[in-house]
């Protein structure tokens, strides 16, 4: 089966070009259906291979298939290939799962939407482009997917043309993209010729695992800062996570399935693919946990003064993104990708139930002009309740693992750090906050919306509730997928990606032992590995710390919009100021609009005008005006006689060329 | 028997034939008179022609180095010029290129062209012949032949049937490119004095003196910078594509630009290797300046034509920067970047021409918000919009690939800087696409491509994909040629 990984991304290729030349002439039902067998199969598929993969020894749970050669020339070989390993059987399984949930949902969402067959085709493209990136078995592959879903991205948060807000966001996504995917691109070549003065041409993931000895330590650090910067870009990170927000424009399945499940976490995959180059450089892995830890306080800080609720929805996913790179910087790379797992599921589950409580509204996104649908709309209240006590990280529930085992590792790992561990669990604690506030004030209180709204507040349909009761079960469910071992758990999931990402805690001592890394956690991580009692205690210490700084967060959400709902506006008259510059996001967006965007533009009319028409032209021109003003003085010599300007031609090459061979000799 | 020359083993001269098929088919326009059978008699004559170069495609043999087809009859014995013509893997492209798109270039002006279709078609089919000509020559007084008579052609179609600033167009274009020819014949002389032939191969990887290669090499560079054109020469190009009609820009960024860049590879690098090495840090400079300059000008183009100009500017510049690494990857590369640009490019301005002969404005505002009302087109419109800027899967991004591979083993500040133009080129194509496609919202009443349209864009759009995702059977073409041109100019550098 492992043989068929092709089949992985070839199956949606399959439903994109079908749909694509044929779509017009088969009926909407048929599109849809077409489109969402297309994502199944993929998934049916993957988990084939990952039953199949379970059999077989640990270390041996590799495949890989070159289809044909690709670019070839001289040592420079770059197959058109794939790998399948633990890693990318998670990957695929979550996304192609996730999309297929969505693909259905989508069914009922877009049901009215003009654009409904152009809408799957689209997402089948995004899907076959995920896919690609995920199973590609060099870094070419994962640039080609990484670029495909920067511009079936671009098409979809675009989808609804017609609002120049809409395109204008996707045209600003995918430029903010290519910033980072120009160090992407830099961090490709520079490794390719890196390696290649070694005799190593490669670009394969295995081959460059193997040679990766050959690189030393800032060249290293200068790959992998690259990577990372084409990282920030695709998961919106510090400074690169403004697209993000604007993305919101495109449908909600989009949102959900693109910007908050699947392609901004592509970044997290990239890094934990390349963990073995990560681990041999301590300054990048620095820097990712910084900016990661950062990103997740910051932007949850913005999530406390948004109302609209697909806002509040898109920098949580900014925020939890930072999570995932927390864990990766700090060496974790397991946990950044089982918190990107379970995140696909609870995060996928919010915006799921954001499109349908905007279904139920009348399309309305503003939080104030809701209130008390929790009787209204029960399924999407049950499932959005789970969804925001996994996101909140309440035991039991998928996000407490996974947050929990990122914060443990920022703790506990040689490359984490104590000031990491506390802001990370700040913002923990400013998630749950942020959660509950959305949660409370859509769901509790009076109903805001306006009497025709109000008319019409209904349930979604069968083929939108569904998916989130399946997610909403998978929010639970995943979790236990990595039960960790001071719990009494065996983190199967940790296990079953040991092979390609290590235990993440033997690999960073080795790089640690190399950089003599930072004191404290050094001593942190020396005492966890001598006394196991004393780790494991330790373990459930913050463990409890951390759960008690959410109920904490979901405490004054409670207080503030349940329980004394004028709070949060005497809060807002106390400190004015303050509120309306984190309502305004900082004025980050402003701020790059005016130095990036109009500066740029404006180079570009600059540089026509002085350069083309004054300078060059002007200096063409003048030429030209000489030889006129000459041209009255030869007139004399225009006789009209063909062979006399023949004559003339001959002479002045004979003249130059005689220079030219004979003004050597002299 | 000459060492550098395989005759031509068909009982015709196939060469000649490719070359001379277009102007054959002109005698017989010549006598007609009604309008359709002179289109269709051009249309046959394009695919013919075509017919004959894809027999010489499938004939070419991949696994030499020595010119092939080859030809060759005394012209004029006294200053021993002969008729001389033979291929490599170089011209056999870029003579496949020139037969695909002229059929294209008839069958695209179908419409559009509605005076004087009679001198029209004999202009496309003389131009024709004389680019045939271009690639086949190997002799420089032929090749000087067929480059001048490509001029005046291309002159008629700007001054005749361009817009309303034809004139100064046409004359801007005429004279730029006359005063590189200039300099194009002083080299031509010069080498013919010291060789005594006029035998492109014959005058190659000699030991010319340094003092002597530096001048030619100057002649030569202005000739074909002007005909790329590079930055600071580029600046005929916008004001002749605005004002040329759809198939003056088709063949201006097809095929006439590539002269340019052809001309360095076949004149330049191995005649003048060691001047080419001198000059090199030069000429990555300025093709570095004009990837991203041509890319920031575009950013604030209002005109569609003159933005697709622009980004001609840009994509010359990587073929250039791609012919000046030296190695075999920037060869493949630029190889690969003058048919990708001539068929992107030429997709381009055939799908603006389209546009334009709808709503008569090429403005970007007058044609935004095609989306709903040309599906098919925007259809196209967005897989070239995407190709031009190497988008993977599509041919342009192999190309680029090729040179950025190149110009990183050479310099890296050079891969550098040239991966910001290639950030930049997706930064305008896509504030266009986003304009034509979604721009506006009102109903108007604009057709979408018709059949005859979805014909001609069809072939290209099959190229766009082919070498996007099987470079392999082009490459296997163009390798053998390459590769010995970069281990001849390694050579010569020891």
């Amino acid at each position: 089966m492992a043989d068929y990984i092709w089949l992985i991304p070839l199956f949606p290729a399959v439903g994109f070009i079908f749909n694509g030349l044929f779509g017009t002439k088969i009926s909407k039902g048929a599109v849809s259906w077409i489109a969402c067998l297309a994502v199944f199969l993929s998934f049916l598929t993957s988990v084939a291979i990952f039953f199949e993969f379970l059999q077989l020894p640990a270390d041996a749970r590799v495949f890989e298939i070159n289809v044909y050669s690709w670019i070839a020339s001289g040592e420079v070989s770059i197959p058109l290939g794939f790998r399948v390993d633990a890693l990318s059987l998670v990957m695929a399984m979550t996304v192609s799962g996730v999309a297929f949930l969505i693909h259905v949902y989508s069914i009922g969402y877009m049901e009215h939407d003009p654009g409904f067959k152009r809408f799957f085709v689209e997402l089948n493209l995004f899907v076959f482009m995920m896919l690609t990136l995920v199973t590609g078995n060099s870094l070419i592959m994962m640039f080609v997917g990484w670029e495909g879903v920067g511009l079936s991205s671009y098409l979809l948060i675009g989808f609804w043309y017609q609002k120049d807000s809409a395109s204008d966001a996707g045209k600003k996504a995918f430029i903010v993209n290519r910033i980072g995917d120009f160090g992407f691109l830099l961090g490709i070549f520079l490794l390719f010729f890196t390696l290649g003065s070694h005799g190593v041409w490669t670009l394969n993931f295995g081959e460059i695992h193997k040679s990766a000895h050959l690189l030393n330590g800032n060249m290293i650090n200068l790959i992998t800062f690259l990577f990372f910067v084409g990282a920030m870009g695709k998961s919106a990170q510090i400074p690169l996570y403004v697209w993000l927000p604007d993305a919101m424009e495109g449908p909600t399945p989009v949102s959900s399935l693109i910007h908050a499940a699947t392609m901004v976490t592509a970044g997290v995959y990239m890094i934990a693919r390349l963990n073995f180059l990560y681990s041999m450089a301590p300054t990048t892995m620095m820097v990712v946990a910084t900016i990661g830890v950062l990103t997740a306080f910051f932007a949850a800080t913005i999530g406390f003064a948004q109302y609209d609720i697909k806002k509040v929805l898109a920098y949580s996913t900014i925020s939890q993104l930072g999570y995932m790179f927390v864990a990766v910087g700090v060496g974790a790379y397991s946990a950044g990708i089982f918190h990107l797992m379970t995140h696909a599921f609870f995060k996928g589950l919010l915006f799921l139930g954001a499109g349908s409580i905007m279904h139920a509204m009348s399309g309305e996104l503003d939080m104030r002009l809701m209130g008390g649908l929790r009787k209204k709309i029960p399924v999407t209240y049950w499932t959005f309740f789970i969804a925001c006590l996994a996101i909140a990280g309440i035991p039991g529930f998928s996000g407490f693992f996974s947050k929990d085992e990122i914060l443990w590792k920022a703790f506990s790992s040689p490359h984490g750090h104590i000031m990491i561990w506390m802001l990370a669990a700040l913002t923990a604690g400013m998630t749950a906050f942020y959660m509950f506030r959305l949660f409370f004030g859509v769901f509790y209180g009076d109903c805001r919306a306006p009497e025709d709204v109000k008319h019409h507040i209904h349930e979604s349909p069968k083929v939108m509730t569904v998916p989130l009761m399946i997610l909403a079960f998978l929010a639970i469910a995943g979790g236990y997928l990595g039960i960790p071992h001071v719990l009494g758990g065996a983190n199967l999931f940790d296990q079953f990606l040991a092979p390609v990402l290590g235990g993440g805690h033997g690999h960073a001592a080795a790089a640690h032992a190399s950089a003599g890394f930072s004191m404290v956690s050094s001593a942190w991580a020396s005492t966890a590995e001598a006394g196991h009692g004393g780790e494991a205690a330790l373990e459930m210490t913050l463990m409890a710390a951390s759960v008690v700084t959410a109920l904490i967060g979901i405490s004054i959400a409670w207080l503030m919009y349940v329980k004394n709902t004028g709070m949060p506006g005497k809060f807002v008259a106390a400190f004015p100021g303050l509120f309306k510059v984190v309502n305004n996001k900082y004025y980050v967006d402003e701020f790059y609009d005016f130095v990036f965007v109009r500066g740029i533009m404006k180079a570009g009319g600059v540089l026509l005008k002085v350069v083309d028409i004054g300078i060059i032209e002007g200096i063409i021109n003048g030429v030209g005006a000489l030889l006129q003003w000459i041209g009255g003085g030869l007139r004399k010599f225009e006789t009209g006689f063909v062979q006399q300007y023949a004559f003339g031609m001959i002479l002045g090459a004979i003249i130059v060329v005689g220079y030219i061979v004979f003004a050597p000799l002299f | 028997m000459l060492p550098y020359l395989t005759m031509n083993p068909f009982g015709f001269p196939v060469l000649s034939t490719t070359i001379f098929m277009p102007l054959f088919g002109v005698l017989f326009i010549l006598f007609m008179s009604n309008e359709k059978a002179i289109k269709v008699a051009a249309m046959i004559t394009a695919l013919l022609t075509l017919a004959v170069s894809a027999f010489l495609f499938v004939n070419f043999d991949p696994t030499t180095t020595i010119f092939q087809f080859g030809e060759r009859i005394s012209w004029v014995s006294s200053f021993n010029i002969n008729y001389m013509l033979g291929i490599d893997g170089i011209s056999i492209m870029l003579i496949l290129l020139t037969t695909i798109i002229s059929p294209i270039a008839v069958l695209s002006s179908w419409k559009a062209i509605q005076t004087r279709v009679k001198e029209f078609m004999i202009s496309i089919l003389i131009m024709e012949t004389a680019m045939i000509g271009v690639f086949c020559s190997l002799d420089f007084i032929l090749f000087y032949f067929f480059w001048e008579a490509m001029l005046i052609p291309m002159y008629l179609l700007i001054a005749i049937w361009g817009g309303p600033n034809k004139d100064y167009a046409s004359l801007k274009f005429f004279i730029y490119t006359l005063f590189g020819s200039v300099f194009l014949l002083v080299a031509i002389i010069a080498i013919y004095l010291v060789n005594g032939t006029f035998s492109i191969p014959e005058a190659m990887f000699k030991d010319y003196t340094f003092q002597f290669q530096f001048w030619v090499f100057l002649a030569f560079g202005i000739a074909f910078a002007i005909k790329v054109p590079m930055f600071p020469f580029h600046t005929w190009l916008p004001a002749a594509h605005t004002e040329a009609p759809t198939v003056g820009s088709v063949f201006l960024a097809s095929i006439l630009l590539k002269m340019g860049t052809y001309g360095f590879m076949r004149f330049c690098l191995p005649i003048v290797p060691q001047a080419s090495f001198y000059f090199a840090p030069l000429m990555i400079v300025l093709s570095i300046i004009g990837i991203i300059y041509g890319g920031f000008v575009c950013l604030s183009q209002t005109d569609m034509k003159k933005l697709v100009a622009y980004s001609s500017v840009a994509h010359m510049g990587f073929v250039i920067l791609g012919i000046f690494t030296f190695s075999i990857y920037g060869f493949v590369g630029a190889l690969f970047q003058m048919l990708n640009h001539g068929i992107t490019t030429g997709g381009l301005f055939l799908l603006v021409g389209m546009v334009y002969e709808r709503t008569h404005s090429r403005q970007i505002y007058d044609n935004a918000g095609l989306g709903k009302i040309m599906p098919i087109y925007m259809f196209f419109f967005g897989l070239f919009a995407v190709s031009s800027f190497a988008f993977p899967g599509t041919n342009s991004f192999v190309g680029e690939l090729y040179v950025l591979i190149g110009a990183f083993a050479v310099n890296k500040t050079a891969g550098f800087f040239a991966v910001v133009g290639a950030v930049v080129a997706a930064a305008y194509m896509l504030k266009l696409l986003k304009q034509v496609a979604w721009g506006r919202e009102d109903k108007r009443d604009i057709k979408d491509m018709n059949l005859r349209e979805i014909i001609y864009m069809v072939p290209l759009a099959i190229f766009v994909l082919w070498v996007g995702l099987f470079p392999r059977p082009f490459v296997n073409v163009m390798e053998y040629t390459l590769v010995n041109l970069a281990t001849q100019l390694d050579k010569v550098s020891h």
